[in-house]
């Protein structure tokens, strides 16, 4: 069985539908990517997978195996974070803030588990610098290792090199890439820019005025075909 | 200056009314310091100052009501809007910052104007004053009033250890939260209810309309210089401690108003670590 299926969707604000009736599942180790103009709804679709707004109709059916725990999120940054005094190492620890249910603080195996994310992204160095002081490419990774001190199977990432130098852009995609190769994490990214996000992704959900769901081939080849790229703003990078 | 000192080494140990005051003083400014951290950055901070407001209302009813024990009320009225000032604050019609202004004002208005009608008193103008500004109110506590503070307190403080990593995560990222099955909202809920309590203990300690001072300056002076959410939520703690024992100890001394000589010297803090802040800024880069 699918990991995720959506039957006809609808995401939305206050019972009005910005996206309608949405058909596509995700399969255990996907790597998928969601693209299409700005104000298309993008975001909107991803909170509705979360479950941070109720969908105005129908249903997401996630895997029986599936449970909250073990879904990441790197969201867009808040205002909120630029500057707020927090290090590193308190970031990344709570990603683990569900997993404590009724006790109050972390495990030392959650804090082993955060240690080893924080090696993992590369921040080793910078595990009790302030948040603020970061750069954004390594700001980005702070959340990721965050994510994945929450997610055991699925990482849910909206524009997640929004704002980033082509470098640190670069060493993001290559961050996410490998987590899906080499952990098996199921990967769900919103992206503005097509054509390194869509070297790695296996499969695409173009949404928008024309809705499209399908393998890297398939959108590639429409693509070159019907000139979709122009509604659909592919031309962005 | 060593007179200074003399005179207030008497006054504590003379008079039982200063022991208490500096005790519940220290109680007040720690629990409103640690809770200030998450409001400010929960840009929450005028959240206090609408409190304080609703708070004074509350006060105006009880005296209304001629009751002997007008905190329960107070707390309970509190409490109240805490709650629905914090359930409004994200999907309202009427924005956050709106409704918050829009309930202290009418608050703060029937308050007094309640006073007006009913008061019997002979000095009204210096009842109000003492609400407002907290004049005396905390050389005149009864025993039982400092136990209430002391035990209300002591559940604040525990609260907040207890619940210190989840209101991290809540803070820094609401959303991430929610999402990977935090219950946020919860944890929204326990933090009104504390904020409400603590405003209405510190109503004795500054006064109704000084009260977003002690919430507000400690965080911000240890924003300035700390770099971690532990460490800003320790300085702002011993900051606001600090602060508070030296405005009552000055007020006793000179004879000011407790609550303004208190904020007073928050404000010096705060100079202070905005001027460290800067250097040691500056310094790094």
């Amino acid at each position: 069985m699918a990991l995720l299926t959506c039957k006809d969707l609808c995401p939305g604000y206050d019972g009005r539908e910005i996206l309608h009736a949405l058909n596509f599942s995700v399969e255990q180790g996907d790597y998928v990517c969601i693209v299409g103009e700005n104000g298309s709804g993008k975001s909107t679709l991803m909170k509705t997978l979360l479950g941070l707004i109720p969908a105005v109709s129908g249903e997401i059916i996630y895997d029986e195996g599936l449970q909250k725990g073990q879904i990441g999120y790197l969201p867009q940054q808040t205002d909120v974070q630029k500057d707020f005094p927090a290090s590193v190492k308190e970031i990344v620890l709570s990603g683990f803030c569900a997993g404590l249910k009724l006790r109050p603080f972390y495990s030392r195996s959650q804090k082993q588990i955060a240690q080893e994310n924080i090696e993992k992204m590369g921040l080793t160095k910078l595990k009790k610098r302030c948040y603020r002081e970061l750069s954004g490419g390594q700001q980005q990774r702070v959340l990721l290792a965050r994510a994945l001190c929450a997610a055991q199977k699925v990482l849910l990432l909206d524009e997640p090199v929004s704002g980033l130098d082509p470098a640190a852009a670069e060493n993001m995609y290559e961050l996410v890439g490998k987590l899906n190769k080499d952990d098996g994490m199921t990967i769900i990214m919103i992206t503005h820019d097509l054509h390194s996000a869509i070297g790695q992704a296996d499969k695409v959900l173009h949404i928008g005025e024309k809705v499209f769901f399908g393998s890297r081939g398939q959108y590639l080849e429409m693509l070159d075909a019907k000139g979709f790229s122009k509604s659909g703003g592919a031309e962005n990078g | 200056m060593a007179d200074a000192f003399d005179k207030l080494y008497t006054y504590i140990t003379q008079f039982p009314f200063v022991r208490y005051a500096l005790i519940v003083g220290v109680l007040i400014a720690l629990c409103s310091s640690l809770l200030g951290v998450t409001l400010v950055l929960k840009r929450f901070s005028f959240i206090g100052d609408g409190l304080s407001h609703v708070a004074f209302g509350a006060m105006a009813i009880a005296a209304v009501l001629k009751l002997t024990n007008s905190m329960p009320l107070i707390l309970c009225i509190t409490v109240i809007s805490a709650i629905l000032l914090l359930r409004t604050g994200k999907n309202a019609k009427i924005k956050g910052d709106a409704t918050v202004a829009v309930i202290s004002v009418s608050a703060l208005a029937i308050g007094y104007l309640l006073m007006n009608i009913f008061s019997s008193s002979t000095n009204l103008s210096g009842d109000v004053c003492t609400t407002l500004f907290g004049s005396t109110s905390i050389l005149t506590l009864t025993t039982a009033e400092v136990w209430l503070c002391i035990a209300l307190s002591a559940i604040v403080l525990a609260v907040f250890v207890l619940f210190y990593n989840k209101v991290f995560c809540v803070t820094f990222d609401e959303d991430f939260a929610r999402a990977t099955g935090v219950k946020a909202s919860a944890y929204n809920l326990i933090l009104a209810v504390v904020i409400a309590v603590i405003i209405v203990l510190a109503m004795n300690l500054v006064g109704s309309l000084l009260i977003s001072a002690l919430v507000i300056f400690p965080a911000l002076s240890a924003m300035r210089v700390f770099k971690s959410f532990k460490s800003v939520t320790v300085c702002s703690g011993i900051l606001s401690v600090v602060c508070t024992l030296l405005g009552i100890c000055i007020s006793i001394v000179y004879g000011t108003p407790v609550g303004s000589t208190i904020v007073a010297v928050d404000l010096v803090a705060f100079g202070i670590f905005m001027v460290i802040g800067n250097f040691s800024g500056r310094v790094k880069a």
